[in-house]
C-alpha cells in the first residue's frame, strides 16, 4: 500500500514522484526493492536549493556516489539583452543577475565601462566612497541571507529571523538612497545616479551601532552550538588545491586559510585607503565558511565607518564625472513621486536652452560611444570574484558583455564537496557555497 | 574591424540629413611592441624562456588599457596553458568567454580566457580565434578543472566545440535547443509592446543609434 503521489515503471526502472511528507512510505517501498542503487532528483523546486537548482544524486544507501547539478532554469539572457541597449541602460540589466548583491554587479560593470572609456581616474572620489559604502552595506545584507537561510536549511529557525531583521534595516538605507530596495541601478558609468540624501550619514552611523549589537544574537545562537557544529564541522570539505583548480573564490577559498581578497590584493574604488582585515579559517568546511561570513560582517562595519568619515569631509563634492558627454542622466532629483528629472533641469531644457535639450535627447536615446577594445574587471563580491568581461566595437552599445560570476564557478565544487558524504550534508554544503541562481544562470 | 554607415546605422529610410554617406570605421587595438610596460615584459620573457616555441604559438601580443592579451594558435593552446600554469604559476583560470565577430573572415569565433596568478598577483588573458566553419578548440579542462562549466557555457552560447571536454553538453539552454543564442546572427526575439494608439517594437527591432 502506498500513499505517495505515484510510482510508474519505465525503461530505466521504477520512478517515484515525491512531493514531501511522504518520505516514510517511499523509503519503505524503495527498501523492499531489489535495486541497491537509487537516483534521486532533488529540485529544481526545493526550498533549500537557493532558487531553482536541480541536483541529481546517485545514492547507495544514504551515501552519495555521484552528484550532478542541473542549472539554467533561471537563464534570462541578460548578457544578450545588454547588446541591444546603451552602455548606461546595461546597468539596469546586470543589477538583476545576483539579486542579493546588486550593487556589486553594477559596480563591476561600471568599472569595466570606465576602464574602456579610460576615465577610471576621473571618477570623483565621493562617487568611489559612496560605491564602497553601498557595497559594504550590501555585503552585510547578502551575508545575512547566506547565514539566515543556511541556518534555516539545517533546521535552525531563529537565526533566520534575526538575520532578516537586520537585512531589512540595510535595505531601508538602500531605499532611502536610491529609491529602491533591490535592483536599484544606482551605480552608473562615471559615478553614481545621485548624491546621498542629507541625513544619510548620521542614519548609517546609528545603523552601524545597532547592527554591531544585534549581530551578537546570531553569534550567541550558533557559534559553538553543539547541534550546529555537528551539522557543519568537517562537512563539505574542499581544500586549497581543490579550490584553486576549480577556480573557487570568496569565503570558500578563504576557509582553506588562503587570505585572498581582491579588496586587498588588487584594490579598486580606493579600497587600499581603508583599514580592514581579511578573515580566514583553516578548516576547509562549512563551519569555517560560516565563521568567515560572521566575521566579515564586522569588517564591513569598519569599512562603512571609515567611508562615513570620508563622506563628511567630501560633503558637496561631485558624484559623477565632469564630462557631460558621459554623465547620464543629465540631472536627477528626488521628487514627491519618486525618482525623476529635476524641475529646474526640465525648465532649462524646455524653456531656455535648445542645445541643452538636444544634448539631453541625444544622451538619453543614443548614449555615448566607447572606444573599441576589451577589458576584464574583477571585484570581490560577497561570493567571490565577480569579473566583468566587456567588449566594445566603438558603438553606443556593448558588443559583448560576459560576467564571470562567483556563484557559477563555485557551484561546480558541489560534486567535489558532496560525493562520498551523506545525503543530509548536501544541504549544508550548498548553503556554504551560497549560490544565487540568478547569478549562476544570468 | 567594424563599420558603421550613415547617421544612425539604418539603411533604406529616406535619410535626407546628408549624413547618409557617412562611413565610420572602428578598429580593435592592434599588436603591441616592446616594451609592454608593467609586469607584462616579465611575463613575456618568462614564457619565451620556458616555452621555446613561443614565436610559433603566439600570434600576437596586445597590451591595451593596462591588460595583456596573448593570441594563441589553437593547436598550441594546451601546451601554452600547461607552461603558464606550471612554470609561470597562473594557477587559476577564471573561465572562458566567447565573442562572435561575423565580419572577421576566417576568425569569426573568439574564445577569451582570463588567467590569474595568485603567487605573483598577476593577470593575463589568452585569446584563441577559430573560423565559424571549423569551430574546434582543444579543451583546457585537464589543465584547469574549473573550466568545465565555462566551456560548456561557451559551447552552448557560441557553438565553439571544445575537443577533449569530458561532457560537452548544453548547460544554460535546454538540451534540445536549436542554435547558439549569443551569436550575432541569432535574433534577440521579443514581442512589441502595445499601448492604446501606439506600438513600441521589440528591442532588437528598435532604431539603433550606432
Amino acid at each position: 500500500m502506498s500513499t505517495f503521489a505515484s510510482s510508474r515503471e519505465t525503461t530505466e526502472g521504477r520512478i517515484y514522484s515525491v512531493t514531501g511528507g511522504d518520505w516514510d512510505e517511499v523509503a519503505r517501498e524503495i527498501g523492499s526493492a531489489k535495486e541497491e542503487r537509487v537516483i534521486v532528483n532533488m529540485g529544481p523546486q526545493h526550498p533549500s536549493t537557493h532558487g531553482v537548482l536541480r541536483l541529481m544524486l546517485e545514492l547507495e544507501g544514504e551515501t552519495i556516489t555521484e552528484l550532478r547539478c542541473g542549472i539554467g532554469y533561471l537563464h534570462t539572457g541578460i548578457e544578450k539583452n545588454t547588446e541591444f541597449r546603451t552602455w548606461t541602460q546595461g546597468v539596469t540589466f546586470v543589477t538583476r543577475m545576483d539579486y542579493l548583491s546588486p550593487l556589486f554587479n553594477e559596480t563591476a560593470y561600471c568599472l569595466a565601462v570606465e576602464k574602456l572609456l579610460n576615465i577610471t581616474d576621473q571618477v570623483p572620489e565621493r562617487a568611489s566612497v559612496i560605491r564602497v559604502l553601498m557595497m559594504e552595506l550590501n555585503r552585510i545584507s547578502s551575508h545575512m541571507v547566506a547565514l539566515g537561510t543556511g541556518a534555516l536549511e539545517l533546521g535552525a529557525m531563529a537565526p533566520m529571523f534575526f538575520a532578516f531583521r537586520e537585512r531589512e534595516k540595510v535595505l531601508d538605507i538602500f531605499e532611502m538612497v536610491s529609491g529602491l530596495r533591490m535592483n536599484m541601478a544606482y551605480v552608473r558609468p562615471g559615478g553614481v545616479a545621485q548624491d546621498l540624501p542629507s541625513d544619510t550619514v548620521p542614519k548609517i552611523r546609528e545603523l552601524v551601532k545597532e547592527l554591531r549589537k544585534n549581530f551578537k544574537d546570531n553569534e550567541k545562537l550558533l557559534v559553538g552550538n553543539t547541534i550546529w557544529m555537528k551539522r557543519t564541522k568537517d562537512v563539505g570539505y574542499l581544500d586549497l588545491a581543490g579550490c584553486i583548480t576549480l577556480g573557487v573564490t570568496g569565503p570558500v577559498l578563504r576557509a582553506t586559510g588562503m587570505p585572498w581578497d581582491l579588496r586587498k590584493t588588487q584594490p579598486y574604488c580606493g579600497y587600499e585607503d581603508y583599514k580592514f582585515d581579511v578573515v580566514t579559517a583553516d578548516t576547509c568546511d562549512v563551519y569555517g565558511r560560516f565563521l568567515i561570513r560572521m566575521q566579515e560582517l564586522e569588517q564591513s562595519l569598519r569599512i562603512i565607518e571609515q567611508a562615513c568619515d570620508k563622506l563628511e569631509k567630501l560633503e558637496g563634492a561631485p558624484v559623477m564625472v565632469a564630462d557631460k558627454k558621459i554623465a547620464w542622466p543629465a540631472q536627477l532629483a528626488l521628487g514627491g513621486d519618486g525618482l525623476g528629472n529635476s524641475l529646474e533641469h526640465i525648465r532649462q531644457i524646455m524653456g531656455t536652452s535648445m542645445e541643452a535639450l538636444i544634448h539631453h535627447f541625444k544622451i538619453v536615446t543614443e548614449g555615448f560611444r566607447v572606444p573599441a577594445g576589451q577589458v576584464y574587471v574583477p571585484i570581490e563580491s560577497p561570493r567571490g570574484e565577480l569579473g566583468a568581461h566587456l567588449v566594445s566595437d566603438g558603438g553606443t552599445r556593448p558588443y559583448r558583455v560576459h560576467f564571470r560570476t562567483p556563484s557559477f564557478s563555485n557551484l561546480q565544487a558541489t560534486s567535489a564537496m558532496c560525493e562520498g558524504s551523506l545525503i543530509a550534508d548536501i544541504v549544508g554544503a550548498v548553503a556554504s557555497i551560497d549560490p544565487v541562481m540568478g547569478d549562476v544562470d544570468r | 574591424m567594424s563599420e558603421d554607415k550613415g547617421m544612425f546605422g539604418v539603411s533604406g529610410t529616406g535619410d535626407t540629413s546628408g549624413y547618409g554617406g557617412l562611413v565610420r570605421q572602428q578598429a580593435n587595438p592592434g599588436s603591441s611592441q616592446r616594451p609592454y610596460g608593467s609586469y607584462f615584459d616579465d611575463v613575456a620573457d618568462e614564457l619565451e624562456r620556458a616555452y621555446p616555441e613561443f614565436n610559433d604559438a603566439i600570434e600576437k601580443v596586445i597590451v591595451d588599457r593596462g591588460e595583456l592579451t596573448l593570441h594563441v594558435k589553437r593547436e598550441k593552446l594546451v601546451e601554452v596553458a600547461l607552461v603558464l600554469r606550471d612554470k609561470l604559476l597562473f594557477e587559476v583560470c577564471l573561465g572562458v568567454s566567447g565573442v562572435h565577430y561575423p565580419e572577421d573572415q576566417g576568425r569569426e569565433l573568439h574564445a577569451v580566457y582570463a588567467l590569474l596568478s595568485m603567487t605573483h598577483n598577476r593577470r593575463i588573458r589568452l585569446e584563441v580565434s577559430v573560423p565559424d566553419s571549423d569551430p574546434h578548440i582543444p579543451s583546457v579542462v585537464e589543465v584547469w578543472a574549473g573550466n568545465n562549466w565555462h566551456e560548456r557555457e561557451t559551447y552552448d552560447m557560441f557553438g565553439i566545440i571544445f575537443d577533449g571536454h569530458p561532457a560537452l553538453t548544453r548547460i544554460l539552454m535546454p538540451d534540445d535547443w536549436p542554435g547558439h543564442p549569443q551569436r550575432k546572427d541569432y535574433p534577440l526575439g521579443g514581442i512589441p509592446v502595445e499601448y492604446i494608439g501606439a506600438t513600441v517594437p521589440a528591442p532588437d527591432e528598435r532604431r539603433s543609434y550606432r
